[in-house]
């Protein structure tokens, strides 16, 4: 096993760069875990900034992974348009009964102020201490649901794609207070420290959306959203596929795609032509019982896939690992990339 | 009948309600439940294949599906003597509120002729009460978070205990992305996709599952 010679922001810039460091840059994409290392139920760590500052350093510590994520839940945006958080002891929290219950109250929807927002300014307290702490050697990853993507859990996701296809003038209604929160939120967890901005999406995938329609509709809206925002950002798919929409999510700016376990990511790799580095592709739900030699193998195949010439992080597939992968299987993935991974690739 | 089902999925695809009707009455005034079996399934299913290998998209499959529904509703009423001799069954979302999933399966299963109930989202322990109250045979189960999917698991066990003979189909995200889960869950089938459900339906009605 080869010593590491670059920080992990050295390597993590490198990579975006399009050039190889010293080894492959991986992201273990972890938030309840936190939670375990403190002895914590889930609830009770996100309800305090420093448990999660401090969840993240030990889970760094351990795992020797290239990032800090500062992302609590998806639904805290949910809970600060006034919406309901539902807690589990085993999963991550979810949204509760959509708050716009028909398409009028789109019309009085009104925009989150992050100051007077208790919950999100847990998050941007979280990313002061993780700054204070970690510096520039390790960059901290902020998390914004999308504009287009944060309506399924406004308004549930079958009534949002009835107003898509049947209220257009409603649902650009929806984008400009959605766009206006999300640079907002995204700027402000910028300003606390954060390096980048991960850019759920996963309602630009074509998993959900066909090509035609995401480029009258999520592209415009990331297009737009990612010129505002003061930093690099990483648009996520969270498992949706993304291969025919390659070139238009590099076209909305952003550095970093994250990509799903059902695409070949040495073919997204490819059609990346260097405009987008490539994170992905695990698959975060079977990785709960791989065994440690399965384990190996699958970084080590993604790696010969998409690691050569940098322009690629490892991670899972869809920007969360479950509380249910065990630690063994998260050291295990470790130990390969810090065995696999060292460039030059020799395999 | 190739021609029919081609131009019923061009009709759905491009949201052509208009277009839909106009075949689906032209041809139904002949035999509606051949129609239904042999065009609006078929569509159908080739539109949930077409998502399941990343040809159309899951807006397409949902407004498919609710295009379907409100015309077969108009055409084959709700208790409907036409509509299946079928056992008893319900659909629900176990722990959550994303409930896309179960609005396509809901929608495609009555879309193709058959009835159930919608439970919506459901904790395991009154799932159990529901499913014992309405004397439903099979229960058909959509997740979207991994916890939920394994949640399964003790709603087998609730329902074992009682002895109830229920079949468990599942379906959704975890699913599909760990192909051994619903058997490690206790589930009886696994649907990919919505379509799926009706020959998983059919196959409990035929004694196969």
């Amino acid at each position: 096993m080869i010593k590491d010679n670059m920080t992990s922001l050295q390597r993590v810039l490198t990579t975006l760069g399009h050039k190889e460091p010293d080894r492959v840059p991986f992201f273990l994409l972890l938030t309840m875990h936190g939670a375990k290392e403190l002895g914590l139920s889930i609830e009770q760590y996100f309800s305090k900034s420093e448990n999660v500052a401090e969840g993240q350093l030990r889970l760094r510590a351990k795992y020797r992974h290239d990032s800090i994520y500062n992302f609590f839940y998806a639904p805290i945006e949910i809970e600060a348009f006034g919406g309901e958080v539902i807690y589990h002891d085993d999963g991550p929290a979810n949204s509760g009964e959509p708050f716009i219950k028909n398409f009028q109250d789109i019309k009085n929807l009104k925009i989150p102020d992050i100051k007077k927002s208790a919950c999100l300014n847990k998050v941007l307290k979280s990313a002061h201490i993780l700054k204070e702490k970690v510096g520039d050697q390790v960059p901290i990853i902020g998390v914004v649901m999308s504009p287009f993507s944060l309506p399924v859990m406004q308004m549930g996701f079958d009534k949002y794609i009835e107003l898509i296809y049947e209220r257009p003038d409603l649902f650009s209604h929806l984008m400009k207070i959605n766009e206006e929160f999300c640079v907002n939120w995204a700027n402000a967890q910028l300003d606390a420290g954060t390096t980048a901005i991960c850019y759920f999406d996963p309602l630009s995938s074509t998993t959900i959306t066909t090509k035609e329609m995401y480029l009258k509709t999520g592209f415009e809206v990331a297009k737009r959203t990612i010129a505002k925002i003061k930093g690099p950002t990483a648009t996520h798919m969270a498992s949706g596929r993304c291969l025919s929409i390659i070139e238009e999510i590099a076209d909305t700016g952003t550095a970093i795609v994250g990509v799903s376990v059902e695409e070949n990511i040495q073919e997204l790799k490819n059609s990346c032509k260097n405009r987008l580095t490539v994170m992905g592709n695990l698959n975060g739900i079977e990785m709960r019982r791989w065994t440690p030699k399965q384990t190996e193998d699958n970084v080590k195949r993604v790696i010969s896939q998409a690691g050569a010439g940098g322009g690629f992080i490892l991670s899972d597939n869809h920007g969360e690992i479950p509380f249910q992968v065990p630690d063994e299987v998260l050291m295990a993935i470790s130990d390969a990339v810090h065995k696999w991974g060292n460039y030059p690739l020799i395999y | 009948m190739e021609k029919n089902i081609d131009d019923f999925m061009e009709a759905l695809l491009s949201l052509n309600r208009v277009a839909a009707r106009r075949i689906l009455e032209d041809a139904a005034s002949i035999d509606k439940i051949s129609f239904i079996e042999n065009v609006v399934i078929a569509a159908l299913e080739r539109i949930g294949e077409g998502w399941k290998s990343g040809i159309f998209a899951l807006s397409q499959v949902y407004m498919a599906g609710r295009i379907c529904e409100e015309l077969i509703d108009e055409i084959l009423p709700p208790g409907d003597p036409d509509r299946k001799d079928q056992p008893k069954m319900a659909i629900c979302v176990l722990s959550d509120h994303h409930k896309l999933g179960k609005t396509i399966v809901y929608s495609l299963l009555r879309a193709s002729g058959f009835d159930l109930l919608d439970y919506g989202t459901m904790e395991v322990e009154e799932l159990v009460q529901r499913i014992k109250d309405d004397k439903i045979k099979i229960i058909l189960v959509s997740v979207l978070m991994l916890h939920s999917a394994l949640k399964v698991k003790h709603l087998k066990e609730k329902l074992d205990s009682l002895n109830l003979d229920v079949k468990i189909v599942v379906g959704g995200a975890p699913f599909r992305f760990d192909k051994q889960l619903w058997q490690e869950v206790g589930a009886d089938a696994m649907c990919s996709t919505a379509s799926e459900a009706v020959l998983v339906i059919k196959s409990v009605m035929e004694g196969s599952l």
